[in-house]
């Protein structure tokens, strides 16, 4: 039974409706079926060499990041880290691909992107380390803070990128959600947004193969997470996300789309985690060894170190030279990692709201009071 | 906040009646007109004014772009609200009718409310959340909830419900005016309620925060606040032939919660009652009778009542009158303050 033969359908509708009219966009919707490759392809031609060379660096500092970060998790340094290694690629694309006036809106597994846009590897980590939740001023760098529940961030990047542009800059931000957090409310309400504002976002999956252990063919039954953009109107992009020059071209395209008012774009970038979720997860129990093999062969790293040394732009010197810079870095980060950071209790009653309230101004005397008499007994003890 | 406040006198020679709804629009109208950064954003905000027209005017005044008619999405709403609040505006979002704002409580909770937190004081978030709350309208299923504990229960949130006219628009000036996030509740079924109110010479209102005496006594003090406020004054007045002579408190803030008032006042009668519509097992009235009872012990004749809501889902219109705490039940619980005299 249609619509129309449903009894009293007539009545209801004494006039048929206007014909429905899409929105026309110059950008196709739909994405390629097969995720965009520059990397050992014939598009490399025209990739900057400087670019390649600049992207290559980054990814190295990167993976040393991460797995001085994951030794730091063993050593009891950091209460958790969830590693990107695998995923260099996408992280540093997304940093090196914005101005400087841009915005970042990370989740809680690219604090890699956040430092290589600039912020302090330190202070990049406090959340993780659990002395701060955030530990840089957001407006300072223009990247949000790293941001725990899922896709709750998107909606963030939506409005700042609409408040932006009201206020008449020309600030793209650049959201990145798993592939789990497409499943989530608010990746659908902050996608619906930002393609009915026609705000200036870059929304960027990583799709990383699983949302824990759950893997993506549980997750969704789409063609791709780059499809799910044309329901809300807006152009989907499917790209190797293990290819940093392929996302770094594609999420330039989409900044570039979007500054100048085309709205906003999901990529898809399909890439693998060679980590568990974090320390606390065993990847095993949900995950061949095949697999993760076959990922490893086409690790972001390896792939871009051939290219540029196939075509003579890099030698064992600049191969040495970049993982120098990397160990230097690490040895940096070990040294001020080590050292405990000195916290404040006061501090908890400090930033909950603009004005203390009597009620927090009479916990903070409470705790005041204990710690002094914590401070009395220590020098007691200590004989003081 | 409010800066044009008028002397007495003004406001006596300009003053006719106006409605809270009018308050709440005017108060939106002229926070919009003092400061480019203030922004209004909703599901039916714009064209159509607000389902309650409490908006009503504002898109045709200050355009689209800061009066929005959004996708119907709350948690969109206000998620694309912080991100505008990220970038420097003053977001003022507007959730329809309260159980419609349980989609946007992740937000409201993992972020409206620790932003400022998270940030050590980097990104305070001054977002003001409108959530029309509360029965006594008809409202079908999800249409009156009272929803104030919640919020109460969420540190980093300020919970402001005005129960007055004058109140209603000083009130919204501060919220919106407040470097930090606001749940700003108002109780609908007052929208119509209406007092002499001048417009042009707002009265200035004490800052978020301070409870008021709204009727002195003697002899016990109702506790109360947004829709119940009437409902007290009306239960005082009938008491008085009882022999009652009853203090009225009107909150006026949950968060902040101003101790200092609520004490004096029953330090000062005695006895005290909280009276509020939503449901009493984990209600504010709970909290509320606990600070009372740790602050005035030894001042109290009675334990501290309270007169809420039955614990109960918000039954169907037709039954909401039994549900909904009335003069009746708020002059049995003053009875019941006896309770120390009889036993």
């Amino acid at each position: 039974m249609t619509v129309q033969e449903l009894p009293g359908a007539a009545a209801y509708r004494p006039t048929p409706p206007p014909a429905w009219k899409p929105l026309t966009d110059p950008a196709p919707l739909l994405p390629d079926p097969e995720p965009y490759r520059v990397l050992g392809t014939d598009a490399v031609a025209d990739a900057d060499p400087e670019l390649l060379l600049r992207l290559y660096a980054e990814l190295v500092r990167g993976r040393r990041y991460n797995a001085q970060a994951t030794a730091l998790t063993k050593q009891g340094r950091l209460a958790v880290y969830p590693s990107s290694t695998g995923q260099e690629a996408c992280e540093i694309a997304a940093a090196l691909v914005l101005e400087e006036r841009d915005w970042l809106f990370p989740s809680y597994r690219d604090t890699l992107a956040a430092v290589a846009r600039g912020l302090d590897p330190v202070e990049a980590l406090t959340l993780l380390r659990g002395d701060r939740h955030t530990g840089y001023d957001p407006r300072e760098h223009r990247i949000a803070p790293l941001c725990t529940p899922l896709a709750t961030q998107l909606p963030h990047a939506v409005g700042l990128a609409h408040a932006a542009r009201l206020k008449g800059d020309d600030v793209v931000a650049l959201a990145m959600v798993g592939d789990g957090g497409t499943s989530e409310g608010d990746f659908h309400e902050a996608l619906n947004f930002a393609a009915v504002w026609r705000a200036p976002v870059v929304f960027l999956v990583q799709n990383n193969g699983f949302a824990i252990s759950v893997p993506l063919a549980k997750q969704t039954a789409a063609p791709s997470l780059a499809h799910k953009a044309v329901g809300y109107g807006m152009p989907g992009r499917l790209v190797d996300g293990n290819d940093a020059a392929a996302v770094h071209q594609v999420l330039g395209e989409a900044v570039a789309r979007a500054r100048s008012g085309g709205g906003p774009t999901l990529v898809e970038a399909v890439t693998y985690r060679m980590d568990a979720h974090t320390n606390a997860d065993d990847a095993t129990r949900y995950r061949v060894d095949s697999e993760v093999e076959a990922w490893r062969a086409h690790d972001p790293i390896q792939i871009l170190e051939r290219e540029l040394t196939g075509r003579g732009l890099l030698g064992d010197e600049g191969i040495e030279e970049a993982r120098a810079a990397a160990e230097r870095m690490a040895a940096a980060l070990r040294e001020r990692m080590n050292a405990d950071p000195v916290l404040d209790p006061m501090d908890l009653f400090a930033h909950v709201y603009a004005e203390q309230t009597a009620q927090l101004r009479e916990q903070a005397a409470r705790l005041r009071v204990e710690l002094d008499a914590e401070h009395g007994q220590d020098d007691m003890e200590e004989g003081r | 906040m409010t800066t044009a406040a008028a002397t007495a006198g003004e406001r006596t020679a300009k003053a006719k009646p106006a409605t809270m709804a009018q308050a709440l629009g005017r108060a939106l109208r002229d926070a919009m007109a003092q400061d480019p950064a203030v922004h209004v954003l909703g599901e039916d905000v714009g064209t159509l004014g607000g389902v309650f027209r409490i908006t009503d005017g504002l898109a045709k005044e200050f355009g689209d772009d800061r009066c929005t008619d959004t996708p119907l999405a709350e948690a969109g709403i206000l998620g694309a609200a912080v991100g505008m609040a990220m970038y420097g505006l003053r977001p003022v979002v507007e959730m329809q009718f309260d159980a419609f704002a349980y989609p946007a409580f992740e937000q409201l909770i993992s972020h409206v409310a620790k932003m400022r937190n998270r940030t050590a004081g980097a990104m305070p978030l001054p977002i003001t959340v409108r959530v029309p709350y509360g029965g006594g309208i008809g409202g079908v299923e999800h249409h009156s909830d009272s929803s104030e504990a919640y919020y109460m229960a969420t540190p980093g949130l300020h919970v402001v419900t005005p129960a007055t006219v004058e109140d209603a628009y000083g009130l919204l000036r501060a919220s919106i005016a407040s470097d930090d996030p606001v749940v700003f509740l108002e109780p609908k079924r007052l929208y119509w309620s209406k007092a002499d109110w001048s417009p042009e010479a707002p009265v200035a209102v004490e800052p978020i925060g301070r409870a008021v005496v709204r009727r002195p006594g003697r002899s016990a003090t109702l506790i109360t606040y947004g829709p119940s406020l009437p409902v007290c004054m009306e239960a005082a007045e009938a008491a008085v032939e009882e022999g009652w002579d009853l203090e009225v408190v009107d909150l006026r803030s949950l968060v902040p919660f101003d101790d200092e008032t609520v004490a004096a006042s029953v330090r000062r009668t005695g006895r005290a009652v909280v009276v509020h519509e939503s449901s009493g097992f984990g209600g504010p009235g709970g909290e509320i009778a606990a600070r009372v009872t740790e602050r005035c012990f030894h001042h109290l004749e009675a334990p501290v009542l309270r007169v809420a809501g039955f614990d109960i889902p918000y039954p169907p219109p037709m039954q909401e009158k039994h549900h909904l705490p009335g003069v009746d039940r708020v002059l049995d619980a003053v009875a019941r303050l006896q309770w120390e005299a009889e036993s």
